[in-house]
């Protein structure tokens, strides 16, 4: 494990994870949250857990992110807040 | 009121932050999760399974009931979709949209009236169409093949590499998603239909507990795979071999067919006419 990269990888998963729950458009929120499990992932590939980086990349980063995108294309703007 | 939820927040923050300082160290051999059962799987694992990925060994073999459980928890994720969004009735005014190919005309053909269904000439449009990209349509029919290949490499080699039921599976199940993206809804649900995801996602759970209620009828407890020597002209550590496989591919099966199940009916609000 290399702290240097520990570090970069940690901060941007932080970063990804407050504004996936702060930006007001869903369809970037998604994505945002795509980003963050990406992130997570490669803190598994660098702790060694590679079976859990692996799932994590199928599925957090990948299916997930697109059942978010088909919610959201779903999803209706009637909403006041 | 907003001052109190952050500083309740900051406050609970502070105390997970200070509660991390009582974990064990990164790799610590004696951390507590590492004391009882791990020496035992580092040392035997491979001699009792013939498995070099540990993982996949306590994942599929030591610990065959969490992953039984975990498969049919993914079955009913797709069900409770299933139950939450699946509409049947169609919505009311309807009208549907034809496309002529060659001249790009496109009609509108109320509900009732004739429909070009079997023309050459026509083909079907959702109501929110934007004309397809050629070259997404055509590059994404040029990945799936190999993608779908190296879901299947997944699977088969999960043995040896990182990966296995869950991670293949998945894979599999997101090529078919592609082909919705990229062409519509349609044309996937003509290669795998709901009714063909509905009977896959539920087969693969009962390949899995197929294979451990096998064991039962050869004399061993559920699960137990060296059990399965005496019905293949197999020794019982290559028995438990090749039933982690077969439990994988019983895994593989169940996630792949509720991943597109779900996708199916989330980019369709339920209808399996428009989606995505």
């Amino acid at each position: 494990m290399i702290w240097q990269f520990d570090i970069i990888i940690l901060t941007l998963v932080i970063i990804c994870g407050i504004a996936a729950i702060s930006v007001r458009d869903l369809l970037g929120a998604s994505i945002l949250f795509g980003a963050y499990s990406f992130m997570m992932c490669l803190l598994w590939a660098v702790m060694g857990a590679v079976d859990v980086a692996f799932t994590e990349a199928s599925v957090g980063a990948g299916v997930s992110t697109v059942f978010f995108v088909a919610a959201v294309f779903r999803t209706s703007r009637s909403s006041k807040d | 009121m907003k001052s109190i939820a952050l500083t309740s927040v900051a406050l609970l923050c502070a105390v997970l932050i200070y509660s991390t300082m009582g974990f064990p160290a990164w790799g610590d051999s004696d951390s507590p999760a590492s004391t009882h059962v791990s020496d035992y799987y580092i040392e035997n694992a491979v001699n009792d399974t013939a498995v070099p990925n540990l993982v996949t060994a306590v994942l599929a073999d030591y610990r065959g009931y969490d992953t039984l459980f975990e498969t049919t928890v993914v079955l009913i994720a797709g069900l409770a979709c299933f139950f939450l969004l699946r509409r049947f009735k169609p919505r009311q005014p309807q009208h549907r949209l034809y496309r002529h190919i060659d001249t790009g005309i496109t009609l509108i053909i109320e509900q009732g009236g004739k429909e070009p269904t079997d023309s050459e000439e026509f083909v079907r449009i959702d109501s929110r169409w934007v004309p397809y990209d050629l070259v997404i349509q055509q590059a994404s029919c040029l990945v799936i093949p190999f993608l779908q290949l190296f879901a299947l490499y997944v699977i088969a080699h999960g043995h040896h590499s990182p990966g296995g039921g869950f991670q293949g599976g998945v894979i599999f199940g997101a090529t078919i998603i592609l082909m919705a993206i990229a062409n519509d809804l349609r044309s996937a649900a003509r290669r795998v239909s709901e009714r063909l995801g509905a009977l896959m996602a539920s087969a693969g759970v009962l390949i899995y507990a197929g294979i451990g209620a096998l064991c039962i009828l050869l004399g061993g407890s559920f699960l137990d795979y060296s059990a399965l020597s005496k019905l293949f002209a197999f020794t019982p550590v290559m028995a438990r071999s090749h039933g982690i496989l077969g439990v994988e591919i019983g895994v593989a099966v169940a996630v792949s067919a509720v991943m597109i199940w779900i996708y199916y009916n989330l980019a369709s609000a339920g209808r399996h006419e428009e989606g995505l």
